[in-house]
């Protein structure tokens, strides 16, 4: 499969700020990769990069084999909906999809009018007084309709309710099967897309802690809780992301290469065993302090603070 | 979808379930990928990964252009696979179980014999 981004050793600095720090990866086409980690992580900052709306301190970029900087060929194929989009006063719902329609090749009218159907959009309303989750919505529905083949959704649901939400991932996914395209789903939902995402990103801090298919995370990381002395020997085949301890009992997080004979283990051990959710495994990933080492990052130097 | 255990051994399961119950019979069309993937609310790649999963071994046969069929004989080759894990995940464990609790084994024939004649 072919890689529509690639990035090499992308570096941002901000005035004394660290916001992404030696961060190499590629997406493959066609999928829907979820791009994770926790407020200023970097997350925005990597996708403003990406699409020419902010400048690399350092490394290499490639959307669709060029670089996207002024790059009309490149960015007409780009739909970046933002978390906050500000759109210019007088607007209304109708002037915005008319401008989409302009601005994007692959724009489908007939399916953006039933998605603002959906979505119950005022059209004659002006966008200025449209509520946070309308806002929110009438991006969706821009960032669908728009059918480019990269789309960045970047916490595109402030104000959406869990109805609307699902309307959203329920809508993704079928225009996805139809009309197979990139996807970058920017979240820190995880629970919610956890199910749609094919290949995730994880980010802390400006580094890369994952870059890793989503079903060969599943399994990989386990909770077993039993006996101190049966958890330290099962904790053995594996790396120890967590533990708390009660008395005698204690729970421990693993990474490792976990496969069916991991849960005879356990079992023969005395121990419960459950798998942990991809929600789980990047918090935990995020707050341990062997995080770092347990990723697939970069292995960059000392602690810098995270951006904004 | 489970959490934890890749969903593509999920769906892989779900269908054989499905098989194993009569649900889908043998030589009976198994929903398509995408329809699964609505469903499930899941990636379409993943769901046709679990599909392919029982191609490769036989439980499910492709006919080009239709889509996907339940091969004759996989009902029973499923159960004689199931049987072989039973044992491994539901009787290891109720004996574990018992050997805490005291109970022997005795006692824990008896206890089955008693649920079954009164079920």
């Amino acid at each position: 499969m072919s890689a529509v981004v690639t990035v090499r050793d992308l570096t941002k600095r901000y005035r004394g700020v660290t916001a992404l720090d030696g961060v190499s990866f590629s997406l493959a086409e066609h999928r829907i990769h979820g791009l994770l980690g926790r407020n200023g992580a970097g997350k925005t900052t990597l996708m403003q990069i990406l699409t020419a709306q902010n400048f690399a301190t350092s490394g290499e970029i490639s959307v669709f084999g060029q670089h996207p900087y002024e790059n009309e060929q490149v960015l007409s194929r780009i739909s970046f909906i933002k978390e906050s989009q500000t759109y210019p006063s007088h607007l209304r719902v109708t002037h915005v999809l008319r401008a989409a329609r302009l601005v994007y090749p692959g724009w489908d009218e007939e399916f953006a009018q039933r998605l603002a159907d959906v979505f119950q959009l005022p059209r004659g309303r002006n966008v200025r007084k449209l509520s946070r989750g309308m806002l929110s919505a009438l991006g969706i529905v821009v960032g669908l309709a728009s059918r480019a083949p990269l789309t960045f959704f970047d916490e595109p649901y402030l104000g959406l309710d869990a109805v609307s939400r699902q309307l959203f991932y329920d809508h993704l996914l079928a225009d996805y099967t139809e009309h197979p395209r990139t996807i970058v789903l920017s979240t820190h939902l995880i629970d919610e897309v956890s199910d749609l995402i094919e290949h995730v990103l994880l980010i802390d801090q400006g580094r890369l802690l994952l870059d890793v298919e989503a079903e060969a995370l599943r399994g990989q990381v386990v909770t077993v809780s039993g006996p101190v002395a049966a958890v330290d020997e099962f904790s053995r085949t594996g790396t120890e992301l967590h533990r708390a301890s009660l008395g005698g009992t204690a729970r421990a997080t693993v990474r490792g290469d976990f496969g069916p004979a991991a849960y005879d283990r356990a079992r023969s051990l005395g121990l419960g065993l459950e798998a942990s959710s991809l929600q789980d495994i990047v918090v935990r990933l995020t707050t341990s302090n062997n995080g770092h080492a347990a990723g697939a990052g970069s292995a960059a130097a000392a602690d810098k603070e995270a951006v904004r | 979808m489970e959490d934890g255990r890749p969903i593509f051994l999920q769906i892989a399961e779900l269908l054989e379930n499905s098989i194993l119950d009569g649900t889908l019979a043998e030589e009976g069309q198994v929903p398509s990928t995408n329809e699964l993937a609505a469903f499930h609310r899941i990636n379409p790649a993943t769901a046709a990964k679990g599909v392919n999963k029982l191609v490769d071994d036989g439980t499910l046969y492709k006919k080009r252009g239709i889509g996907m069929f339940v091969s004759p004989g996989a009902r029973a080759k499923l159960r004689g696979r199931r049987r072989d894990e039973f044992a491994r995940q539901y009787v290891r464990p109720l004996l574990t179980e018992a050997r805490k609790l005291g109970i022997e084994p005795a006692e824990l024939k008896n206890m089955i014999d008693t649920w079954e004649a009164g079920r």
